[in-house]
């Protein structure tokens, strides 16, 4: 019966030892490694923390695509590394901050510690008002339904910082295309999983959206593996990034916050409240919703990955 | 309910860690790194509420776990323009320094700024 609090405390452990490592490395190269390991072992943590649905989320997005794009600021950023390694705080300011740390630390854990019991909870009521919806799985419901407001804000957010990063292009590649990937062996093996991968991948996108009606899954998790996909096509030199200015594109891109904008204004006209979904037909309405959000999210995250434009537009 | 309190006091070191990491480390990537490291503690302890909150059949509150899925997306943007900024930076002035005056030996494209 011992064996899973001792599990835990091992995992524990190893994501500690990873987090220290993250902080301490000496080049940032082995930090980004750190982290990205760092955020595979917290996937199993919201596993044993009965959270799946947090648990693809983290291993797809946290720890993923965060992972390819501080990888690639690394390696860009590797020239000018040794220029800062003389800016390090001396031995009294380390101590300080790390005593604030500590303190910081420590008030985190006590809150812990006097939290009240029993725990207050809303998962009776997600529980007793899962009929409405007529979905299974509890995580999609309370995204889709119940607060579908901060889902819907967050596609916002999404679109946002991809307006942010793209107004970062020099001025002579407005609207043009993002940098290139390194031109990959042909016959080398990212080619090959190139060609491979995608179909399975697109396959498995689908299903995780579709399944997470009533199983762990979901529209971000769904997207990040279609944006994983288009990624790997890109760096293996099979096909090139969109330049941005193009129309088709940005219509991909506002599809998913319209989509859920229009069925927004709608519940307000139909059902007397923003985002209220008609009673019979909650369902195949969030699933529209869903399907429109997949595109616009996997295009949103694989374009966030590639960066702003670096390349003029072709006339 | 013990992982809960392993779990929880897990997510104080990593939050007190990436606080640390985001002042001490003077190179901006590291400290975007450890900004990262700070918000995933929080989100831990997010995930503990949650796991203390099970009731009604499920292993844990839905409500704060899904707010939680929203986070890491948001987390994800965030990162991604911080990273451009950046980039950008780091090109136009040929540093990854953000010490006063490090920046001066300026590269040919700081002038289209």
């Amino acid at each position: 019966m011992t064996i899973v609090p001792a599990l835990d405390l091992f995992v524990a452990g190893v994501v500690l030892i990873v987090a220290v490592w993250t902080v301490v490395a000496r080049d940032s190269s082995s930090a980004v490694v750190g982290f990205v390991a760092y955020g595979l072992l917290l996937a199993l943590v919201w596993v044993r923390l009965g959270a799946p649905d947090v648990a693809l989320t983290e291993a797809a997005i946290g720890s993923g695509l965060t992972g390819a794009l501080l990888i690639g600021a690394a390696a860009r950023l590797r020239a000018g590394e040794s220029s800062t390694s003389a800016e390090h705080l001396g031995g009294v300011g380390r101590t300080l901050v790390a005593a604030l740390a500590t303190i910081v630390a420590a008030a985190i854990a006590v809150a812990l510690l006097s939290l009240p019991d029993p725990a207050p909870s809303l998962a009776p009521e997600a529980a007793a008002n899962a009929g409405a919806t007529g979905l299974g799985n509890p995580i999609t419901n309370v995204l889709m339904a119940f607060r579908a407001m901060d889902t819907m804000l967050e596609k916002f957010v999404l679109v946002i910082a991809l307006v942010g990063v793209w107004s970062l292009a020099p001025d002579g590649a407005w609207g043009g295309r993002p940098r290139s990937y390194h031109r990959a062996d042909p016959e080398g093996a990212l080619v090959f999983l190139a060609r491979v991968l995608p179909p399975l991948g697109v396959v498995l996108g689908i299903y995780v959206l579709w399944v997470s009606a009533d199983h762990p899954g979901g529209a971000f998790q769904g997207a990040t593996i279609l944006a994983a996909m288009w990624l790997v096509v890109l760096m293996a030199g099979l096909g090139d990034v969109p330049e941005v200015g193009r129309q088709q594109l940005r219509l991909m891109l506002v599809a998913g916050p319209v989509v859920f904008l229009i069925v927004g204004l709608g519940g307000l006209l139909l059902g007397g409240a923003f985002l209220s979904y008609p009673q019979d037909w909650a369902k195949p309405v969030i699933l529209a919703i869903e399907f429109a959000m997949i595109l616009t999210v996997a295009a949103t995250l694989a374009l966030l990955v590639a960066g702003p434009p670096e390349r003029s537009a072709e006339p | 309910m013990s992982e809960t309190i392993v779990f929880g006091l897990c997510a104080a070191v990593v939050a007190g860690l990436g606080l640390y990491g985001a002042i001490v480390n003077p190179q901006p990537l590291r400290k975007i790194l450890a900004f990262n490291l700070l918000g995933s503690g929080v989100f831990l302890f997010f995930g503990v509420v949650a796991r203390r909150g099970a009731a009604a059949g499920f292993p844990g509150d839905p409500i704060p776990q899904a707010l939680v899925i929203t986070g890491v997306v948001v987390a994800f943007s965030a990162t991604a323009l911080a990273l451009a900024l950046l980039l950008r930076y780091f090109d136009a002035t040929g540093s990854a320094s953000l010490r006063d005056g490090a920046a001066s030996n300026a590269g040919p494209e700081s002038t289209d700024a």
